[in-house]
């Protein structure tokens, strides 16, 4: 985590953007896929389609904190705070442990020391990464996708969510050359629109009670602190009352919230 | 405009966090959205990824980069470290350049 922070302190300070302003937006956003998507698509020169980009792919903070919300705890200043420490790494490691005070205090310390991590990482990255000179000599500009991907990786493992990359990687790449900046990386949603627009049609007419399960963790994997075990990786809930894939590293979680 | 960015990201962001948690016993996402949210984030990180790694300025970038993203991707693939899997990338590029290739 602090490594991934320190790549998007040097890439931003390499994409021109001001230190200070950097750091801040890792303290503010706290949010890594959005904030690279948000520094490519300013360094682009759109910065609507960076706000917009950013805020479709932290949409996914919505079901995280629906699963979320009595971990955190039930006085109100505790939860204005620990919202603010969601990520998918937090989210992963807190929905392993079973409910209760134990995973409270998993929730807490996973927020906390991830936040200074990806903070500290940042900083370091923007240091470094200014004294570095020009950032094509050092191939910078090669390290951003490359790490992007690589963060990328462990939910492509899901049938549904690599077609959807592979697809929206493929139309952004082509309609590059012919639209303006920022939108043909917006047009990659079209395949997952296609998808919520079919699954609407052919929805079951009484979906029963398999609608209280929360999708978690979009990325079970990449917090690489799941202990072995921890129940992900695309297994459908027992007696969920139909079988769509459910994206990789989704916990079912649906059994651990009961006691909470 | 930087400024203006960076709040506006942090507000909205901090709003979906917060919603989730406060809106727990009043709001009920159906099954398919919960479940097409992240796909959609990684169809836009995807996409972003690929048409950073190849074109520039509506262009295509030239061989460096990309051959310097693929030895990252292929190293991820194997499970490298991710520090690994960023200087490795970086590395070729840089390499490949100054060797001559633009």
């Amino acid at each position: 985590m602090a490594a991934v922070g320190a790549s998007f302190g040097a890439m931003a300070v390499a994409a021109g953007l001001p230190g200070w302003a950097t750091v801040a937006m890792s303290v503010l956003v706290y949010a890594g896929g959005a904030q690279f998507m948000a520094i490519g698509l300013m360094s682009a020169g759109n910065p609507v389609a960076a706000v917009l980009a950013g805020l479709l792919i932290n949409a996914r903070h919505l079901p995280f904190g629906l699963a979320l919300g009595d971990t955190i705890g039930h006085r109100l200043r505790h939860r204005l705070l620990g919202s603010h420490l969601m990520t998918d790494e937090a989210t992963a490691f807190t929905l392993a442990r079973p409910a209760g005070a134990a995973r409270r205090r998993a929730f807490w310390l996973a927020g906390a020391l991830l936040f200074l991590a990806w903070n500290g990482g940042t900083l370091l990255g923007v240091l470094v990464g200014g004294v570095a000179g020009d950032p094509a000599a050092f191939g910078l500009d090669a390290a951003f996708p490359a790490g992007l991907i690589a963060l990328l990786l462990p939910s492509l493992r899901d049938r549904d969510t690599r077609r959807a990359a592979l697809g929206g990687a493929a139309v952004a790449v082509l309609t590059t050359p012919l639209l303006p900046a920022g939108l043909p990386v917006l047009l990659a949603l079209a395949g997952p629109g296609l998808l919520a627009v079919s699954r609407l049609r052919r929805r079951h007419p009484a979906p029963a009670d398999d609608a209280d399960v929360p999708v978690a963790a979009a990325s079970a994997e990449e917090a690489g602190a799941v202990p072995a075990g921890a129940a992900h990786a695309g297994t459908v809930p027992a007696g969920a009352a139909h079988a769509e894939a459910v994206p990789a590293g989704a916990a079912p979680t649906g059994h651990e919230e009961e006691s909470c | 405009m930087l400024i203006a960015v960076i709040v506006a990201l942090a507000v909205g962001t901090y709003a979906f966090r917060v919603a989730g948690v406060l809106l727990r016993d009043r709001l009920d996402l159906p099954t398919w959205a919960r479940q097409l949210l992240p796909v959609g984030a990684a169809a836009l990180l995807a996409a972003l990824a690929a048409t950073a790694a190849l074109t520039e300025v509506g262009r295509f970038a030239g061989w460096a980069r990309p051959a310097g993203v693929l030895v990252g991707v292929l190293l991820a693939w194997r499970r490298a470290p991710f520090v690994l899997v960023v200087v490795a990338a970086a590395g070729t590029a840089a390499l490949l350049r100054l060797l001559g290739v633009p």
